[in-house]
């Protein structure tokens, strides 16, 4: 007896027990579902989180009590260093102050310094101009080690062109101005001295073959600037050379003949917003940023016009500081920057997003100093009162904006603002450029091509299978149609490049023909059947089987206008329709172009508006039908007046949900297009489309970059997309359904 | 009845609705027949044309090849690619011969006019062979020889190439037995020596036994590889023995080592039987073989392994809690808004786009997933990652997630055409809820799972974007099953059907070369695909009729 009951109480728990694992286990797999989308957000979220920075220590200046010239940070943000106007170079830890070593530059005897110029920030390189004119070119170096495990880093500096002064002005006046580039095979100065003479000097590296030793070729050229001289800037390339005058004019020289350089331009008045304080390049250097007094920060650069003649131009200002700038500091590799003004506050900018990304107080006192670490992750700042900043900063995807996602931006050497996709190039300096303004172009272009072919041949097929076609025939059709919604689109995008690009290609005029005639000649064999055809032989097929009788006349029909296509094509377009296109119409044509996407995922959604909006016009209520029949009215009468307008709502849902596949498809589009992302409505130009780009670009992101966030931002956006789409398909379906069994 | 009244009876407009469907039925079974017809026609031994050829130079040569494509165009086409015609109406003939003999002409292929060709023959004696490099090879026979000196010619050379061919065969598939096998073998168990003492080293294990051991088999391994390293250099040896003379077209005499040769027939000299023997060995090596030149050439084996191996795994994942959730929802939950809504949920996630599962499979398997238990479990692996990269469990996984929702929705349509007379008479006589749904719901709505399960399998058969995320590679060392053990290697990345097509038609080198095989692997699935599909749809239909009469 009580083995019974144990084994009820055991059947029981079982039971209970199941329930509540059934539930756990089913809930579970549907929140896993949810994750999907929350798992999108989550990577996508960080390209929208608002920036920040924190002060980790402020101490008084490390080392000399004379002016700083220069102040930098090694890509671990642990050293600092900072050179001061009576030539000693410190080495301090950035957290505390202490330093860590001190180096003397070599000046002559009885100079002093009077002019200093950094290279692009990458190398660490600098030169200081002297009072006889000589100058001393010295890098600061960082070697890493890991004794026992433990980073360590020692600083030393270098001299990169020997420790002996070079002399740069002859007559051997005072250098007052200094701008200084160098690479592996040159260094450029551009010098101003005393009696604002200005000239370029160039030197080239010659490396004798027998010996080992390095002779370096000079090269001086006297430039002309009218007024005095306030600052010179050489590009990191050695092509530009920019020269600002102290009442505000700039001249634009160009150095691609390093013999004889070129005045391009002369830009009178560089800044309208007041005196210009600090002039740097952004990282690249394309970019001008231009600080002024009345607190902002112009991005200039050279853009081509019509002519082909460089003119520097102005591209956008960030007038967001509310005080006098001081100092900007651009970052190593991204087109970001630092603002520094008069009021202690310190603004993060972006000039490809074109937004600030903050701008916080760092200090009491006006800024007179500013570095930025190399992977723009913390902050040097010198204050009047002699203290020195040290905040760490967290910015890691400043290049993303509603504008710069969505809006058109001038990029870097373009000649006007436009809408790019191009997230990646072989060069550091790339600008990225991440529209997604021509990747949903081209996704709605696909979409639009291949809706323009499948809506009307699904849902009059949908039409006609439901309403006229004998049950026997459509126990057949319906299941033929829909089994393609299972052909893998692999295989369609696979014949839609390969063969059927081609094909059309070399067929154009016979498509068309097709397109064109098709209807034509369908009406007219429906003509012919019914007034020409004996009535024995006619009434030999039942109503109901039109589409099967069709079958052969389709064929016949297409192979003719296929046929009849070059003989047109011959007579009005000289045999050549392509040619006829691209010549007289000035329309481009492409092999894998939106008429073969059309074609391929038109055919690819078929069957899911055909299967859709079937179930919807059959279910339509038999009685609504027959009670429109009997009072007269035509099957097509019945059908435009009756049927459709009841089951519209369902046609409606079949619509949006081939066009939610439509918009997500990927191997068609991938296959068939040429994947560029161009804007263009041509319809023989390809196009690359939200979900191609993922595929083609997501295996060679890196991860966690903006560029792999904004690929997510991609997929999130396609499934946002699709899934309110369907929603409000699936929605109106249901309403559809309720409404039909009331009826 | 004039033609006013007849378009006002809307006549021609129900024959235009009806001829939607005619168009859509042509381009169902058109799509359908074209991919068959192409990769069909591949297998077939076709037959080699001999012709001389006016070049537009006005040169005459000898052309041997086969004959692909033939196709109108149009004297302007004519002209822009080269030739001296006068733009009219005419239309010309335009044929795509595959020369093959890449080695020594450079291409595989031209295009020639008809006008130009003449004398076109099918001379007996033309031999097709098939290399391990180089692509096929047209031409005479011209003698056989063994280490240089001739030991047949002419008539008799055929036979003894043939046998002579067989033992090449045969030391062929014995080196590669070696290579792939034990040799591929050894190497795996160094790399897992490797592995051991770099995870005793990070343990800061110094044990000498243990390091002694390592040595101690790491030498047997390295006895066991030169063994059959000496044994391959004399095989190599003997397999390099004999040699043949061809005659090709430009009338040039090469030397074919029969080392190089898988196969080789006279299409010209074969009667249709034969042809269809060789048609059937053909396919059969298609199905059954690795890939050869950069996968344009051989079999697809390891891609048809592949996908089945990625699907079973992702059946196995799919239907428990595929099962699992259509129970809950339908026998569990509460009935009411959220369960409504839940319903739409899983509906929607089948249109959401196959790429944004494939991203999510690479963000949160790969990376975040694999990242970790490589970090937690496969430490002395580092840096390179054993499952923080794209691979076979993920791809899985990814698209158990994408079939997720036709699993409950097949699954939850049939637990509710369950009659409500079973599940009442069950309870009724005493049954709890778990005994009635596990005896007599689950069993009766199984055929329900079967279809869910069916077409789950159909469609990751089929997909490929996310795939090419989070596993599919173009050519895989080895399958992901193997003598090693643990056996199956989840971790590895694989080849798949789909990815074959997309990456030999659009990545290969030789498009032209390769497309007859895009096409066969194309044909293998939708055959498979189709079929599955026709299965779950009868499977649907029986149980529908099953549930008629049982309510009845």
């Amino acid at each position: 007896m009580s083995g019974t009951l144990a084994r009820q109480n055991w059947r029981l728990f079982k039971d209970k027990a199941a329930a509540h694992g059934i539930a756990f286990g089913g809930i579970s797999v549907i929140l896993a579902i949810v994750v999907i989308f929350f798992y999108l957000l989550y990577v996508v979220l960080p390209l929208f989180k608002s920036s920040s920075i924190e002060a980790v220590s402020h101490y008084s200046l490390p080392g000399s009590t004379q002016d700083t010239l220069y102040l930098a940070m090694e890509e671990q943000t642990e050293i600092g260093s900072r050179l001061s106007a009576d030539g000693s170079l410190s080495f301090f830890a950035t957290d505390d102050g202490h330093i860590i070593s001190t180096e003397q530059l070599p000046l002559p005897r009885g100079s002093r310094i009077t002019s200093f110029a950094a290279t692009a920030p990458g190398q660490a390189a600098f030169a200081v101009g002297l009072s006889n004119g000589q100058a001393i070119v010295a890098k600061t170096a960082f070697q890493v080690s890991f004794p026992n495990d433990v980073r360590q880093i020692v600083p030393v500096i270098e001299y990169p062109l020997g420790q002996a002064p070079l002399q740069l002005d002859k007559s051997g006046s005072a250098l007052s101005q200094l701008s200084f580039q160098l690479n592996e095979e040159a260094a450029a100065f551009a010098v101003a001295n005393a009696s604002n003479r200005l000239s370029f000097i160039y030197m080239e590296k010659e490396e004798s073959m027998l010996e080992d030793e390095v002779t370096l070729n000079i090269q001086r050229r006297e430039l002309e600037f009218g007024s005095t001289i306030r600052r010179l800037l050489l590009d990191k390339d050695m092509y530009e050379l920019y020269v600002l005058g102290e009442k505000g004019g700039l001249s634009f020289f160009s150095l691609d003949d390093k013999e004889s350089p070129e005045l391009v331009q002369h830009l009178p008045n560089l800044s309208t917003h007041g005196k210009v304080t600090d002039i740097q390049f952004l990282s690249g250097g394309i970019s001008l940023l231009v600080a002024t007094d009345g607190g902002s920060v112009s991005q200039l650069f050279p853009v081509r016009d019509e002519e082909g003649q460089f003119a520097l131009t102005h591209i956008r200002s960030f007038n967001s500081h509310k005080a006098a700038i001081n100092r900007i500091a651009p970052e190593y590799n991204r087109k970001g920057f630092l603002a520094a003004d008069t009021k202690g506050n310190i603004g993060i900018h972006h000039t490809t997003a074109g937004r600030t990304v903050l701008i916080e107080p760092v200090s009491e006192q006006p800024i007179h100093q500013l570095a930025i670490a190399p992977r723009a992750n913390a902050l040097l700042a010198e204050d009047a009162a002699g203290q020195l900043h040290f905040w760490r900063i967290h910015n890691e995807h400043p290049e993303i904006s509603w504008s710069s996602l969505w809006g058109e931006v001038w990029y870097e050497s373009y000649e006007q603002p436009d809408y790019i996709w191009q997230s990646s190039s072989a060069s550091n300096d790339f600008e990225p450029k991440f529209s997604l303004v021509p990747l949903s172009f081209g996704t709605l272009k696909a979409a639009f091509y291949a809706m323009l072919i499948a809506v009307p041949l699904a849902i009059f097929g949908a039409i006609y299978t439901a309403q006229f076609m004998t049950p026997r025939m459509r126990k057949l059709v319906k299941p033929s149609i829909e089994i393609m919604e299972a052909l893998p689109t692999v295989i369609i995008g696979f014949l839609a490049g390969l063969w059927l690009a081609p094909f059309i290609e070399m067929h154009l005029a016979g498509i068309f023909s097709v397109l064109l005639f098709m209807p034509l000649g369908v009406i007219a064999l429906a003509y012919g059947w019914s007034h020409w055809l004996p009535e024995h032989i006619r009434n030999a097929f039942p109503e109901g089987w039109e589409a099967a009788i069709l079958i052969p006349g389709v064929i016949i029909i297409g192979l003719l206008a296929y046929y009849f296509g070059p003989v047109w094509e011959a007579v009005f377009f000289g045999g050549d329709l392509i040619g006829w296109f691209s010549n007289t119409l000035g329309i481009p044509f492409d092999q894998r172009n939106s008429v073969v996407v059309g074609f391929a995922m038109g055919f690819a959604i078929i069957p899911t508006i055909f299967s859709i909006a079937e179930d919807a016009l059959f279910a339509v209520p038999k009685h609504l039908v027959n009670g429109s029949l009997a009072l007269g009215a035509t099957p097509w009468q019945t059908l435009t007046r009756v049927v459709i307008l009841t089951a519209s709502p369902g046609i409606f849902s079949a619509v949006m949900i081939g066009m939610g596949r439509a918009v997500g498809e990927t191997m068609i589009v991938l296959m068939a297009t040429g994947n560029t992302p161009v804007m263009d409505f041509s319809i023989f130009q390809g196009m690359r489309t939200l979900s191609a780009n993922i595929a083609v670009e997501m295996p060679e992101s890196e991860l966690d970059s903006t560029h792999y966030r904004v690929l997510f931002l991609a997929a999130l956006v396609l499934f946002a997309f699709t899934f309110v789409f369907n929603t409000l398909a699936e929605v109106i379906r249901q309403r559809l359904r309720r409404k039909y069994s009331t009826l | 009845m004039n033609m006013r009244t007849w378009f006002r009876t809307g006549t021609p407009w129900i024959w235009l609705n009806a001829a939607a469907v005619s168009i859509s039925l042509i381009l169902v079974f058109g799509l359908l027949a074209f991919i068959a017809v192409q990769g069909l026609s591949f297998f077939w031994p076709k037959d080699v044309i001999q012709a001389q050829y006016t070049e537009r130079n006005g040169q005459i040569t000898r052309l041997i090849g086969e004959l692909h494509e033939s196709e109108e165009v149009s004297a302007g086409r004519v002209r822009d690619s080269g030739y001296d015609v006068v733009i009219d109406e005419t239309l010309y003939t335009r044929h795509l011969l595959k020369t093959g003999n890449r080695d020594s002409l450079g291409i595989d292929f031209r295009i020639i006019l008809d006008k130009d060709l003449h004398e076109l023959s099918y001379p007996a004696g033309l031999m097709t062979m098939e290399r391990r490099e180089w692509g096929n090879f047209y031409g005479y026979l011209k003698s056989v020889q063994q280490d240089g000196s001739i030991v047949a010619e002419g008539e008799a050379s055929r036979a003894e190439f043939e046998a002579r061919l067989e033992r090449a065969l045969a030391l062929y598939d014995q080196i590669h037995a070696i290579e792939k096998g034990d040799i591929g073998e050894i190497n795996y168990e160094i790399e897992r020596l490797r592995l051991k003492e770099r995870s005793l080293q990070l343990q800061g294990d110094s044990d000498p036994l243990k390091q002694a051991d390592i040595v101690e088999q790491r030498q047997q391994l390295d006895q066991r590889y030169s063994v059959l390293q000496k044994q391959l250099n004399e095989l190599y040896t003997l397999v390099k023995r004999d040699s043949i003379t061809a005659e090709v077209m430009n009338g040039q005499q090469v030397v074919i080592p029969l080392a190089q040769v898988v196969r080789v027939y006279y299409p010209n000299d074969m009667n249709s039987f034969e042809k269809l023997g060789m048609y059937f060995s053909k396919l059969w090596e298609f199905v059954s073989d690795d890939p050869r030149e950069a996968n344009t050439e051989g079999g697809i084996f390891p891609a048809i392994f592949g996908t089945v191996m990625m699907v079973i795994l992702m059946a196995i994942i799919v239907t428990p809690f595929g099962v699992i959730a259509a129970v809950y929802l339908h026998e569990y939950a509460k009935q009411g808004a959220v369960t409504r809504i839940i319903r739409i949920a899983v509906n929607n996630l089948a249109g959401v786009p196959s790429i944004v599962y494939g991203v999510f499979g690479l963000g949160f398997f790969v990376y975040f997933l694999g990242g970790n238990l490589d970090a937690l479990f496969y430490p002395e692996a580092s840096p390179s990652p054993v499952f923080g990269t794209p691979g076979l469990l993920w791809s899985s996984l990814t698209l158990a997630l994408l079939t997720l929702p036709v699993v409950i929705v097949a699954t939850e349509e049939g637990l509710s055409r369950v009659p409500r007379a079973l599940r009442e008479g069950s309870l009724s006589l005493g049954a709890t809820k778990l005994e009635t749904i596990w005896r007599i719901i689950l069993p009766t709505a199984s055929p329900a799972m079967m279809t869910g399960l069916i077409l789950a399998v159909a469609r990751a058969a089929g997909e490929v974007a996310p795939l090419m995320l989070v596993g599919v590679v173009k050519l895989a060392p080895s399958l992901p099953l193997d003598g090693n053990a643990p056996f199956l290697h989840l971790e590895r990345k694989f080849m798949h059907l789909g990815f074959h097509i997309y990456d030999v038609g659009f990545q290969s080198p030789n498009v032209e070369a390769s497309r007859p095989l895009v096409y066969a692997t194309a044909f293998l699935l939708v055959v498979v695909i189709v079929v599955l599909n026709l299965v779950a749809i009868h499977i649907r239909n029986r149980l529908r009729e099953k549930y008629r009469a049982l309510e009845s």
